[in-house]
C-alpha cells in the first residue's frame, strides 16, 4: 500500500468515530465553556455575555460549596474503603475458601444490578420503623431513627450503598491480577519462610500497584459520575446534605432550568475530572510498566 | 486491613504451600461468610417482600404464604411492557453502532500509520475521563438543535464512539501477528476485508466482553434518559421505574421492590446463567 492510501485509509476508518466523538464529548466541553459567560435565554429574552457573571454567582453560592465538600467527602469515604475491601474480598476468594462459589456470587453481584434499583431495595432497607435495618437495631432496644433523613446520617448512608455496589466490581480486577501472578513468588516466599502478612505487604500489594491505581482512577470518575442514588433516595435532602456535584448540576440544569448557570458548574466538574485525568498520566503511565 | 494472620511458617518444618497462597484459616473464613452475608442481606430482604403479600413485607414468618400477586399488580401498574421494549431497542441499537465505530477506528489506530495519529489517540482518551454522563447539559442542548429529544436514538447516540471500545480492542488488534495480516493482503484481500476476515475472528473473546459491559452499563444508565425522555415511547425500564416508584401508590414496598425486581430481572438471570462470562469479560475488559 503506498503511503498516501494508507494515510486515507486510516483517516477514512476514524472519521465515522471520530466525528460522533467530536460531537458529543469535545464540541459539549468546549461549548459549555463558552455557555458559561452566558446568561440563560428566559422566554423572548436572548443569552447575553456576561463575562464571568455565572462565575461569580457561583462562588457566592452556599449549595454549590455544599455539593463540592459533600461530594469529597463522599469521594473520601467511599474511595479507600471499597479499594480495600475489594482487596480483602479478592484475596479471599482467589484462595481456598469455603463456599467460594457463594462468596464470589455475594460479592459480585450488587455489580450488575442497576444504581436505580439498589437505590430502590436500600431506601426499603433504610425505611424508619419498617426497614431491615431498623427492625434489626430495634431487637437491641436501639431508637428508632430515619436514617435517609437526618442530615447526620444521610450522606454516611449514601456512602454504604456506594461502597456496597462498587466493591465488587473492583474485586474482580484484583482477582485478575492476582490469577495472573506467578505462583513461584509464593513458593520462593515459603522457602524463605515468610509470613503471609509478610508476603502480602511485600510482595503481592507492591505487584498489585498498577491495578490499585486504575481501580483508583475509576473509583474516583464514579464518586464524580454516579449519582443516580441521589436521586432515588434523597434527591439531595435533607437539606442538601447529599446534594452531590452532578446531582446539583441536574437540579439546576433540568429542574430549574438555568442552563447557563448549570454550565458553569459543569466546568468545575469537567477541571475535577481533568486533575484526576492528569495524576493518572503522570502516575498510572508511569507506573503500569512496574511489572 | 491488618485483621489478616501472620501464620509464621518455621524453618524446617514441612512448607504448607497452600496455606501460603491462599489456604485461609477459620477467623478468615467467618470474616468473609459474614461479609458475603451482609452482602447479599438487601437482595435477600428484597425478595422476601417482592414474594410475599404486603402483611408480612416487614414481618418474617415461616409460614407466611408465598405469592406472585405483587409481580402481576406491578406489571399492570405502569406500562412495564413497553418499557422493557425500549431497553432491549436501546442497548441492541447502541450495541451494534458500537460494534462497527469501535472496530474501524480500532483498527485504524492498531494498524495503519497516519498523520495525526497520537493526537487523534489522545482525542479518544479523553472520553474516558470526561464521559457523556457529565455533558448532560450541552449534550440535552445539541440533542433539541438536532430534533431528537426525546427519542431512544438521543439516549444511545452520545456512547456510540466509545472511547473503552476503542481502547480495548486496539490492544487486542495489536497482539494479532502481522504475518496474518500480511498473509491476507497477498492473497489479495482489501483492508476492509483483512480486518472482516483475519481481525475480528481473532478477537471474539474482547468483542463478547466488551458486549456484556456494554449491554449492562447501558441496561442500568439512568440520568441522561430521565433527562432526555419525557414518553411511555422512549423510556428505558430504569427510569420508567423511578417515574412508577416516585407517583407511588401510597408506599407499598410490595408492589416497588416487585417492580424493582421486575425491572433487573433479566439481566439478573443473565447474569446467574452465565456468571463465568460475566466475570471473566468484566475481567479482561479491565486489563490493560
Amino acid at each position: 500500500m503506498t503511503r498516501s492510501r494508507e494515510w486515507l485509509y486510516g483517516w477514512l476508518l476514524l472519521l465515522p468515530a471520530m466525528a460522533l466523538l467530536v460531537l458529543f464529548t469535545h464540541y459539549p466541553a468546549v461549548a459549555n465553556l463558552w455557555h458559561s459567560f452566558y446568561s440563560t435565554p428566559r422566554g423572548s429574552r436572548p443569552a447575553v455575555f456576561v463575562g464571568i457573571d455565572q462565575y461569580r454567582q457561583l462562588a457566592n453560592d452556599p449549595i454549590f460549596w455544599q455539593a463540592l465538600s459533600n461530594n469529597l467527602w463522599y469521594a473520601l469515604g467511599t474511595i479507600p474503603l471499597s479499594i480495600a475491601l475489594a482487596l480483602m474480598m479478592a484475596a479471599w476468594v482467589n484462595g481456598r475458601i469455603a463456599g467460594r462459589g457463594f462468596l464470589r456470587l455475594a460479592y459480585f453481584t450488587p455489580t450488575v444490578l442497576p444504581m436505580i434499583a439498589v437505590a430502590n431495595i436500600w431506601l426499603f432497607f433504610y425505611t424508619p420503623e419498617y426497614g431491615l435495618l431498623e427492625q434489626f437495631l430495634g431487637l437491641f432496644g436501639a431508637q428508632s431513627h430515619n436514617w435517609l433523613g437526618s442530615k447526620s446520617t444521610a450522606l454516611p448512608a449514601m456512602m454504604i450503598v456506594a461502597v456496597w455496589k462498587e466493591a465488587g466490581f473492583f474485586m474482580i480486577f484484583y482477582l485478575a491480577a492476582l490469577q495472573s501472578m506467578s505462583p513461584h513468588l509464593a513458593e520462593a516466599a515459603a522457602i524463605e519462610g515468610a509470613s503471609r502478612w509478610y508476603f502480602f505487604r511485600r510482595v503481592t500489594f507492591p505487584l498489585l500497584m498498577p491495578t490499585t491505581l486504575f481501580v483508583l482512577i475509576n473509583a474516583v470518575i464514579n464518586a464524580f459520575r454516579l449519582v443516580d442514588h441521589v436521586v432515588v433516595m434523597t434527591r439531595g435532602g435533607p437539606d442538601n446534605a447529599t446534594a452531590l456535584l452532578l446531582y446539583y448540576i441536574y437540579e439546576i440544569g433540568f429542574r430549574f432550568w438555568d442552563s447557563a448557570y448549570a454550565a458553569a458548574l459543569t466546568m468545575v466538574l469537567l477541571v475535577l475530572l481533568g486533575v484526576a485525568a492528569l495524576a493518572q498520566f503522570l502516575f498510572l503511565e508511569r507506573r503500569t510498566h512496574y511489572q | 486491613m491488618s485483621t489478616l494472620p501472620a501464620d509464621v511458617i518455621v524453618h524446617g518444618r514441612p512448607l504448607s504451600l497452600p496455606s501460603l497462597r491462599g489456604g485461609t484459616n477459620v477467623l478468615e473464613t467467618v470474616a468473609a461468610w459474614f461479609l458475603g452475608v451482609l452482602w447479599v442481606l438487601p437482595l435477600v430482604y428484597a425478595f422476601w417482600t417482592a414474594f410475599h403479600p404486603p402483611e408480612y413485607s416487614t414481618r418474617f414468618a415461616l409460614a407466611a404464604p408465598w405469592t406472585l400477586a405483587n409481580f402481576v399488580n406491578a406489571w399492570h401498574a405502569a406500562p412495564f411492557a413497553r418499557y422493557f421494549l425500549n431497553t432491549v431497542m436501546l442497548v441492541t441499537i447502541v450495541l451494534a453502532a458500537q460494534l462497527v465505530l469501535v472496530t474501524l477506528a480500532a483498527y485504524a489506530f492498531a494498524r495503519f500509520r497516519f498523520p495525526g495519529r497520537g493526537i487523534l489517540f489522545a482525542l479518544v482518551l479523553v472520553q474516558l475521563m470526561i464521559m457523556p454522563d457529565v455533558l448532560i447539559v450541552e449534550n440535552y442542548r445539541t440533542m433539541t438543535t438536532l430534533g431528537l429529544k426525546d427519542t431512544i436514538l438521543a439516549i444511545g447516540l452520545p456512547y456510540m464512539a466509545s472511547a473503552f471500545g476503542i481502547f480495548l480492542l486496539r490492544q487486542t488488534f495489536k497482539t494479532i501477528p502481522r504475518e496474518l495480516d500480511e498473509a491476507a493482503r497477498v492473497e489479495g484481500c482489501t483492508p476492509l476485508q483483512t480486518l472482516w476476515k483475519v481481525y475480528v475472528p481473532l478477537a471474539r473473546p474482547t468483542y463478547l466482553a466488551y458486549a456484556l459491559v456494554s449491554v449492562s452499563y447501558h441496561w442500568n444508565n439512568f440520568l441522561w434518559p430521565l433527562i432526555i425522555t419525557n414518553s411511555v415511547e422512549s423510556r428505558p425500564v430504569t427510569v420508567g421505574l423511578q417515574v412508577f416508584s416516585a407517583t407511588d401508590q401510597g408506599i407499598d414496598w410490595s408492589i416497588i421492590t416487585a417492580a424493582t425486581l421486575l425491572s433487573t430481572a433479566p439481566l439478573l438471570i443473565a447474569f446467574l446463567l452465565f456468571q463465568r462470562q460475566f466475570v471473566q469479560s468484566f475481567m479482561r475488559a479491565g486489563i490493560r
